[in-house]
């Protein structure tokens, strides 16, 4: 039994989801618009749970993306609370966990992830965090008042961001990356090794190349982390940082073509998956022309949704994307352009020890991406050089003092 | 109350604007989407650059922060009244206030 169609449904309520509806309207879409998802709460920023929204610094009520009335305003149908479990192509049709069924003339598929979970002993102790969601980040805010020592399990953005606020709050954290460095997957070593020092500097202990054995606990909660070597590290709460997987089950089920390595739902340039009337964007999406990986960033969320509701619309303009990321640590405030994946050459611009440089990644002599600490100018002017592909000599970018927007193609 | 925003076709648009919510969120709200503001005010890409106009007689604007002055200066279209919009927080003193939209980076 169908209990209502819309002429466009949008699956997952977060960046993409809200841009995708958002998007619909500006772009003159007339129809119908459901924008479903499984949390209880309006679209909201996502970025600010490991900062601001952590540190206490910001009240949800700020980090809604549009006010509560701006959905109905725009005749957009808010649907909060559910989740879709299959999809069937053929019917344009979508079943929901409470067994509901909705039809669809469009589809856009915004699911997102969730994030990966322990599977060594006692990974169902309480006190076992992840900070993906406004719940998430809520049950460890509410457990930081009787916690004084935390452990983060993955050096990446999220845990660095989340050690950082912890420690500002004064907690012990203790950092476990399995890998030799922080960032190992995203960033090159420099970048890596200065905000190592950063972290230690700021009274967080960081134990690199190991990884977790079991989770300790006493009655029922956590109490330490059994580390491989055999080192028991205490703590109260424990935070799970060892990124997502794609919630994109139902569309491959309902025969989508997945990405090589299970790494999402593949689309082209106009977020379409191979599915008819079917598209997908954020953090689930995985773009044909692109290398293969997942762009998990708010930036990259709004961009392919506002491509899919534009194609929707009537209005198809492939998406030509230069990812952009941030991330807040401390008092640095990192800015990325492009995609250092695949890189071949990196070069240092400025002093790690003024703690204001940027890190250039070189792929085929031209410039593919930037990591930019507290370099502002660096980030604005080197999206140029990344957009353009442009190849600009080694030693002309090592000169920090040459402003990146005089960099002519010179290699 | 209310602001007037001159977009970069030139065109000023009355945009209805809420208390306590930061100026990139009231023009966003109204639609005007040629706002980027890419980061969601976390001072952190300069995407929603405006420049303001004019203000309200005896109205005047918080002051700027070091990572607001630093962005800001990074940007090729600096004017002195130049400002990042998610950095103001609008409020009755402002009712009125008339801003441009900068140049796309």
């Amino acid at each position: 039994m169908t209990h209502g169609h819309y002429d466009c449904l949008i699956v997952g309520a977060g960046h993409a989801g809200a841009q995708a509806a958002i998007s619909l309207r500006q772009s003159g879409f007339e129809g119908s618009v459901c924008l479903l998802g499984d949390e209880p709460v309006a679209p909201y920023e996502r970025p600010a749970l490991s900062k601001e929204y952590l540190a206490g610094k910001k009240e949800f009520a700020r980090l809604l993306l549009r006010p509560a009335e701006f959905w109905p305003e725009h005749d957009v149908t808010l649907s909060p609370g559910r989740r879709v479990t299959a999809v069937e192509a053929e019917a344009h049709t979508v079943t929901c966990a409470d067994a509901t069924t909705i039809g669809y003339g469009a589809l856009v598929w915004c699911a997102g992830g969730t994030p990966r979970t322990l599977h060594c002993p006692g990974h169902g102790l309480d006190g076992i965090h992840a900070i993906r969601d406004k719940a998430d980040c809520d049950r460890l805010i509410a457990a930081l008042p009787h916690s004084r020592r935390i452990v983060v399990i993955g050096g990446g953005y999220v845990g660095l961001e989340a050690a950082a606020v912890l420690s500002g709050l004064g907690k012990q954290v203790v950092v476990i990356e399995a890998l030799d460095r922080v960032l190992a997957r995203v960033a090159a070593e420099p970048l890596s090794r200065f905000y190592e020092a950063e972290h230690r500097a700021h009274g967080v202990e960081l134990r690199l190349g190991t990884s977790v054995a079991e989770i300790v606990g006493r009655d029922g909660a956590v109490s330490g982390v059994r580390l491989a070597e055999g080192t028991v590290v205490a703590a109260e709460q424990v935070i799970v940082g060892i990124g997502i997987e794609p919630v994109v089950e139902p569309l491959l089920a309902a025969g989508a073509q997945a990405a090589p390595g299970g790494a999402g739902v593949l689309v082209d340039d106009l977020c379409r998956t191979t599915l008819a009337d079917v598209y997908a964007a954020g953090d689930c999406a995985v773009a044909r022309s692109g290398p293969g990986i997942r762009i998990e960033s708010r930036h990259n969320a709004t961009e392919q949704a506002d491509t899919a509701a534009k194609a929707i619309s009537g209005r198809p303009e492939p998406l030509r994307l230069v990812p952009l990321f941030w991330s807040n640590q401390y008092d640095l405030r990192l800015q990325t352009v492009g995609l250092s994946h695949g890189h071949d050459r990196t070069v240092l611009r400025g002093d790690p020890g003024s703690r204001s440089f940027s890190l250039v990644y070189l792929k085929d002599g031209a410039v593919a991406a930037l990591d930019c600490v507290n370099t502002a100018r660096d980030y604005l002017q080197g999206r140029r050089l990344v957009e353009a592909g442009t190849r600009v000599d080694p030693a002309l970018l090592a000169d920090a003092r040459t402003p990146l927007k005089d960099m002519a193609e010179s290699a | 109350m209310h602001i007037t925003v001159r977009t970069r076709d030139g065109d000023a648009h009355p945009v209805e604007a809420r208390t306590g919510l930061s100026l990139m969120q009231n023009i966003r709200n109204a639609g005007v989407d040629e706002l980027e503001a890419i980061c969601g005010g976390s001072l952190s890409c300069a995407t929603c650059h405006v420049y303001v106009d004019s203000l309200p007689p005896g109205a005047e604007l918080s002051p700027m922060s070091q990572d607001e002055e630093e962005l800001l200066d990074a940007c090729d279209d600096l004017t002195e009244n130049s400002r990042l919009s998610c950095q103001l927080v609008f409020g009755p003193a402002l009712d009125g206030m008339r801003v441009t939209i900068a140049p796309e980076y």
